[in-house]
């Protein structure tokens, strides 16, 4: 290895007498940046979903999504979602918060939600799409088992019709219990 | 053979390993004064952290012949860095450790000059690097070793036959350590497999289901994070987390032991809560030593050739017994970051749109739907939408310009590749070279004048 330095030698008298422009610029390589812009590039969604960038087209690694289920329970009401990606993407998974307050089992009242691959089933060979169709699936078949809101699970297990009418009344904008809905349909 | 009779010097060992030929040494290996003396005007040393390993580290390259040494690291001294961070004393506490640390090591070897720099990596700019012969890295988290892997990786250069310029290659020796197992590697980019090409070598993060943490928890772990994650959003709104704040791991280790309480949990303890939280495992003075003394020597096995290299990756457990294995890894030759890429020589002229339409027909990528980025700047989206129309106006502008009017570079392109009949999803590298740009004459105009 020893050609290594001696030649860099060189290379920095080299350098010394002449000036290097353009070559080595501020920019800074990140594989979890190229590998965000990849899967969003191939985001296949539903109708129903769609993605925007708050912090414009400079900061891909914030983002919002927003889902208004076709069906179920949450039929018609419009739900936002955001998405934080870390630098170690896809190492890890990107932090999902719920911005709109939702009556649901597996959301809770300050917008975490209970999805496993979010946490412990994330896998690097998965990516957005995923975690957005799993977002939606939540929708669409609210699950009682694994609660983060347990009045909302019990309801849901043990009195669907009231279910329905709590998650109805909570997204035209009203009270379920003491918690106060804002309207979001 | 003078030397071995002359009385002690202080560069007896180096001497043995500097001055005379042997049967392990490297290509290239010249025996004599002037590679030692070399060794100590020329090369210059980047230590990166300046905690377990980077005391070590920095001792260690003193010791063994360097003379121009950087330390960089944004962190101040801790009361509980004082068992194996062995340069800093009590009334160091709240001082940067890459101030004391050079200080002292300039203390006790006479002739070494250490610059520290208290600053985040992130915040150096790039020429700062490209001044180094090695960079040796004394690390504790996966971002930071993949941004300094980003950095030494990009100085890489490829000629025209995708051999890499050995002038451009940055050599890093990377040690890391965890109670009593550690690590140390030799990263030479465009040679041996870089941080990216082995980075499924870690294993996923544990992580605990949000449910489990609010509903149903049933060990010490998932009290304390149910504290961290939940309660403490819950009770303190906006203001976020600092692990390193004791008034908020306290806070945290209180609500655990409550929590705990509530579901008849044994085994919460203050220092449990420092693990789980801050992922604390607690630091053995000899791990880091020995991993440091493996990464010393490498740097000089690499800047010397008096011995052949590690090849490449060293793993050490102390636990039971003591076991050390290297194994050689391979790159990856599709790696994003020290991958070759495929070349492609352009004219300034041709816009963004033309470009893109070229990769459709180009024979070794045949993509279609091309995305484009250049290092941090998204040059094109063909998906979804919204961000398509965003970048719309880059397309007709020339590529030249907006790679900001460089000779060459690296760009990378994604979309759907046409490979052995089926249609795949592809996400590849470029370099990108300008015909007629600064520096590169026209074949045709050099003619002609």
């Amino acid at each position: 290895m020893i050609g290594l330095f001696k030649v860099k030698e060189k290379q920095r008298e080299q350098a010394q007498n002449a000036s290097r422009g353009g070559g080595a610029s501020v920019k800074k390589q990140s594989a979890g940046e190229l590998r965000l812009h990849k899967d969003i590039s191939e985001l296949n969604l539903p109708s129903s979903c769609t993605i925007s960038f708050p912090n414009g087209k400079d900061d891909l690694m914030n983002f919002e999504v927003s889902i208004k289920p076709d069906d179920g329970y949450y039929h018609n009401g419009k739900f936002v979602f955001t998405f934080q990606v870390s630098p170690v993407y896809p190492h890890e998974a990107p932090k999902v918060k719920c911005k709109t307050k939702v009556y649901h089992p597996n959301i809770d009242l300050e917008g975490n939600v209970c999805l496993n691959i979010l946490r412990e089933d994330w896998k690097p060979v998965l990516n957005i799409n995923t975690v957005i169709y799993g977002l939606f699936h939540l929708f669409t078949e609210p699950n009682s088992e694994d609660p983060l809101n347990h009045e909302a699970a019990q309801v849901l297990r043990d009195n669907p019709k009231l279910f329905e009418t709590n998650v109805r009344r909570a997204m035209t904008g009203g009270y379920v219990g003491q918690t106060f809905f804002p309207r979001c349909i | 053979m003078a030397d071995l009779d002359a009385p002690q010097s202080k560069t007896r060992d180096l001497d043995k390993l500097l001055l005379r030929a042997g049967n392990l040494v490297g290509p290239d290996f010249y025996p004599g004064a002037e590679l030692r003396d070399d060794i100590r005007e020329y090369v210059r040393v980047l230590v990166v952290g300046a905690g377990g390993l980077g005391c070590e580290l920095l001792k260690d390259l003193a010791l063994s012949g360097f003379r121009n040494l950087d330390v960089i690291d944004m962190d101040r001294i801790e009361v509980t860095n004082l068992n194996r961070q062995f340069l800093f004393r009590l009334e160091d506490v709240g001082k940067p450790k890459a101030e004391v640390a050079a200080k002292r090591v300039m203390e006790r070897v006479s002739g070494v000059e250490i610059v520290p720099h208290f600053s985040r990596i992130e915040d150096k700019e790039l020429d700062f690097y490209s001044d180094f012969n090695i960079i040796a890295l004394g690390l504790d988290s996966i971002e930071a070793r993949r941004y300094i892997n980003g950095v030494a990786c990009g100085f890489l250069e490829y000629d025209e036959d995708d051999t890499p310029r050995r002038e451009t290659i940055k050599p890093m020796v990377d040690g890391g350590t965890e109670g009593f197992k550690g690590h140390a590697r030799v990263i030479v980019p465009g040679v041996t497999p870089c941080f990216e090409c082995t980075i499924w070598l870690f294993p996923p993060q544990v992580k605990f289901p949000l449910c489990t943490l609010a509903e149903t928890p049933r060990n010490a772990a998932h009290c304390i994070e149910y504290a961290h994650l939940i309660k403490w959003h819950e009770v303190h709104g906006g203001k976020s987390f600092d692990p390193d704040e004791p008034e908020h791991m306290k806070w945290v280790y209180d609500g655990a032991i409550k929590r705990a309480e509530l579901f008849g949990i044994p085994g919460v303890t203050y220092s449990l809560t420092q693990g789980v939280v801050k992922n604390i495992i607690p630091a053995i003075a000899s791990t880091n030593a020995i991993i440091s003394a493996a990464c010393a020597l490498e740097t000089l096995k690499i800047v010397s050739g008096c011995s052949k290299t590690l090849a490449n990756y060293l793993t050490y457990n102390g636990g039971e017994g003591l076991h050390t294995k290297v194994t050689e890894f391979e790159r990856d030759q599709d790696c994003l970051v020290c991958g070759p890429g495929i070349l492609i020589e352009l004219d300034t002229s041709i816009t963004l749109q033309k470009f893109i339409d070229m990769l459709e027909e180009h024979p070794k990528l045949l993509l279609s739907k091309a995305s484009v980025k250049h290092g941090k700047d998204s040059l094109y989206m063909q998906a979804p939408p919204v961000l398509e129309e965003m970048h719309r106006p880059n397309l007709s502008k020339p590529l030249y310009d907006l790679m900001g009017r460089v000779q060459k570079d690296t760009v990378h392109v994604f979309g759907t590749a046409l490979k052995n009949e089926e249609k795949q999803s592809s996400l590849t590298k470029l370099r990108v070279v300008f015909k007629g740009a600064d520096g590169v004459t026209d074949m045709d105009t050099a003619i002609g004048a």
